[in-house]
């Protein structure tokens, strides 16, 4: 029976009773509200300095993507003059990217779809392997949050000077380092704006430009947001991000298995925890004691604020950060590290019943993963190293469909576009095959006098030309005829070619 | 009821809403503070908003907030921009000379544009989106031109118009004949006119009698051959473009009734850059002689 069936019969009943009930739960919303807190605070996070195996990784990761970050716009390619000597260049005006040797134009931007496939695939791939090492290691919310904890113990000293100053009434010193962390905080969100802005202009020049007030609002209003969202993110909302507004950690959820390693705490050991003492009383008379002494030292450096000895937890970023710590514990205890480890519940499972431990990483998911990415790398590659320069596409007039001449003659015009992806000039000529005698005329180009029309490109661009083909065949064309336009170009012989329709009545 | 609220659910240490499906409770977890803290920036923002734009209606309008934008205004705006941004190119297009125009590609792709945008906002609806006409109003795309196909033609019919009412408009028409000629010669020179751009002729067509009539009666303006006379907007008529329709019926009706489609005058309603770029454009479509 459920609630609501004994609330209706119990009110047949015993009417006084609801009234009773009500009255109760009138003076405990007076008391409590209805449903409880609606709202809390979120528990402030000290996170404790650790060195080790996987805080050098960490330190390595930053290095390196925070140095691509902000150094990249400075790096020079050679393009000639036509083109921007930027390796890193997303020109809007323009309508250009330029990556290294690669350029790209708006109507390519089918590569962008390749590279984020690309992205989300990888994302599973190292799922798959490791659980969620991308927010551990890689992810942008870690990495700037964790320049920030350095930033925040540089000032404001490690988790336990801290949370002593942070206890204690305000005095000169403590607004002195309060103050001298949101300013390093603030530097380092600016430059981070600053340098974001910088992929979108000449960096050298824009700089420049910033530095004497020159440059354009839009420079401005970008590096502001960029600094406001990294100080709010990276300062201040930290582990919130992760456990609030990132979907990842619910979609990462749904598509793991038994086989991905996790940081796990290895209770198969570490259970009974108890002090060292004590282990050494409950062994002494034969009965079990795990190797964890309960130290906190796991809880203390995890930027999430999460206990991994509660199992896997949706705050756990993976960084690896307790794994470091509790080795350093347990090479004090002269016991073997490894008591928080990336590893398995599968493998916990099996060292209790005494199974080899089994470490797959070749499964059925990584592998169909690894081919998706090596299908989508191998197609965007081949398609980029085999893309062609010239282009051409076609616009039939919509109207008239064809136009009679005076003479009877049928006519239908095009406009016609012609790409031309060279840093450099070039000429192209333009012919149709599908009727018998056809002429073609070009409005706005005037003729040469050898009589070849010629249709000059520039560098990087495209040209948009009117043209008409006229029919001198005698006998009356079909509605439509598919005809093929070749576009050639006369230096290289570089072909391009389109199908389109001559109609007639 | 009441004190089921304090049910505190022994895995979490969280406390329940209370609320019980078939042995389900539901978890009461907290929200985050600075999640009300950000609902309450954003009505923060939103009084901001009343205060900097127009937002509350009113009886006769609404509040007009501190900056008084409207999308209106912001749109004269933009167009004065636009205005300025192309002005360069519009004092060329102004002072160009027609052939200069046609000579130079930039100005010519500027004047195409123009006129492209223009000649669907005045043109297109007589002329057809493409310029490709109907019966009455001109192909613009064909090599045939009653009144001249260079461009400083096209730019005077555009200017003052055809038969438009203005002083200096393009006159002559081609006038009824009915009560004039007689049926059955009417009859004859229609069959004439048909057979002059090499249209077979009805049986039993008086060729002859058409002839004369044509001499008679129409070759002041069309020309003795029937080659036509652009002073006077008189049509080719050996060429294989008709107008109004090549079938006998049309051409009788046209010659019992004549004809005069008008073609409005621009000058004043379009500036004089427009002016020209339109014409260039026509120009353009192909039919346009040296």
């Amino acid at each position: 029976m459920t609630a609501l069936e004994e609330l209706a019969k119990s009110a047949e009943v015993h009417p006084p009773r609801i009234a009773a009930a009500r009255a109760a739960e009138k003076a405990y919303e007076a008391e409590v509200g209805d449903d409880g807190p609606l709202y809390a605070a979120p528990k402030r996070i000290y996170p404790q300095s650790v060195r080790g195996r996987f805080r050098t990784i960490k330190w390595i990761v930053l290095a390196i993507t925070l140095g691509i970050y902000y150094l990249l716009p400075f790096v020079r390619w050679d393009r000639g003059a036509d083109a921007p000597s930027q390796a890193v260049l997303i020109d809007f005006p323009a309508r250009r990217f330029y990556f290294f040797f690669i350029e790209l134009w708006p109507q390519e931007i089918y590569y962008l779809t390749g590279l984020l496939i690309l992205a989300a695939i990888g994302l599973f791939l190292m799922n798959a392997l490791a659980g969620r090492i991308w927010c551990g290691y890689l992810c942008p919310q870690t990495v700037w949050t964790d320049l920030f904890f350095a930033i925040e113990r540089f000032t404001e000293g490690d988790r336990r000077e801290h949370m002593k100053r942070d206890g204690q009434p305000w005095t000169l010193e403590k607004y002195a380092r309060k103050g001298a962390k949101h300013f390093l905080w603030l530097m380092v969100a600016w430059w981070t704006g600053g340098a974001w802005v910088l992929y979108f202009a000449d960096a050298p020049t824009l700089v420049k430009e910033l530095a004497t007030g020159e440059a354009p609002f839009a420079a401005y209003l970008w590096i502001g947001i960029l600094t406001v969202s990294t100080y709010t993110l990276a300062g201040h909302m930290r582990e919130q991000v992760c456990l609030y507004m990132c979907p990842w950690p619910r979609i990462q959820a749904a598509l793991t298995d038994e086989y991905a390693l996790n940081v796990t705490y290895r209770y198969d050991r570490g259970e009974p925890r108890c002090s060292v003492k004590k282990a050494e009383q409950l062994r002494s008379s034969g009965q079990p004691a795990g190797d964890c002494v309960d130290c906190l030292q796991c809880v203390h450096v995890c930027p999430t604020g999460v206990d991994i000895r509660g199992g896997a937890n949706l705050g756990c970023i993976q960084c690896g950060l307790c794994i470091d710590a509790c080795d350093r514990v347990m090479e004090k205890l002269a016991r073997p590290t490894g008591l928080i480890a990336y590893d398995t519940d599968l493998n916990i499972q099996a060292r209790r019943e005494g199974r080899p431990m089994v470490f797959k990483l070749i499964r059925w998911r990584t592998s169909l993963y690894a081919a998706i990415i090596a299908i989508a790398g191998g197609i965007m590659i081949f398609t980029l190293a085999t893309r062609d320069s010239e282009g051409i596409s076609i616009i039939h007039d919509r109207n008239p469909m064809f136009v009679r001449m005076s003479d009877g003659a049928l006519r239908n015009a095009y406009t016609v576009r012609i790409v031309n992806k060279q840093l450099k000039s070039r000429e192209f000529i333009l012919s149709v095959d599908g009727i018998p005698s056809t002429l073609i005329d070009y409005v706005g180009l005037p003729p040469r006098a050898d009589g070849r029309q010629l249709i000059t490109v520039g560098p990087d661009q495209t040209k948009e030309v009117r043209v008409m083909v006229t029919d001198y065949s005698p006998t009356p064309p079909a509605p439509s005829t598919t005809v093929l336009f070749s576009l050639i170009d006369i230096d290289s012989g570089a072909i391009a070619q389109m199908r389109d329709h001559f109609f007639g009545p | 009821m009441a004190d089921e609220h304090k049910d505190i659910d022994a895995v979490t240490g969280t406390a329940t809403t209370g609320h019980d499906w078939d042995g389900i409770r539901e978890l009461n977890t907290p929200l985050p503070r600075w999640w009300l803290w950000t609902f309450y920036i954003t009505i923060v923002w939103a009084i901001g908003y009343w205060v900097v734009y127009p937002a509350w209606p009113l009886l006769t309008g609404s509040t007009e907030g501190v900056t008084a934008w409207h999308a209106r205004s912001a749109v004269v705006t933009d167009l004065a921009e636009l205005k300025t941004q192309r002005g360069p190119m519009m004092d060329k297009l102004s002072s160009a000379a027609l052939s200069e125009i046609a000579g130079s590609p930039q100005l010519l792709d500027f004047a195409r544009a123009q006129g492209r945008v223009a000649f669907a906002d005045n043109c297109a609806p007589c002329h057809g989106a493409g310029g490709g006409g109907t019966k009455g109003y001109p192909n613009l795309n064909d090599d045939d031109w009653l009144w001249g196909g260079k461009l400083d033609d096209i730019v005077q019919t555009l200017r003052f118009g055809i038969r438009s009412g203005h002083d200096k408009a393009r006159q002559g028409n081609m006038p009824p004949f009915a009560g004039v000629i007689k049926p059955n010669e009417i009859s004859a020179v229609a069959d004439f006119a048909r057979s002059l751009s090499g249209l077979p002729p009805e049986k039993g067509a008086d060729l002859a009698l058409g002839k004369k009539v044509f001499a008679d009666n129409c070759a002041v303006c069309h020309g003795p051959e029937g080659k036509g006379n652009r002073e006077l907007g008189s049509p080719n008529l050996t060429d294989k473009i008709w107008l109004y329709g090549s079938d006998k019926a049309t051409i009788e009706q046209g010659i019992l009734n004549g004809r005069g489609g008008v073609m409005p005058n621009w000058e004043g309603r379009l500036s004089e850059p427009v002016i020209k770029a339109l014409a260039v454009y026509v120009y353009t479509f192909g039919g346009g002689e040296k």
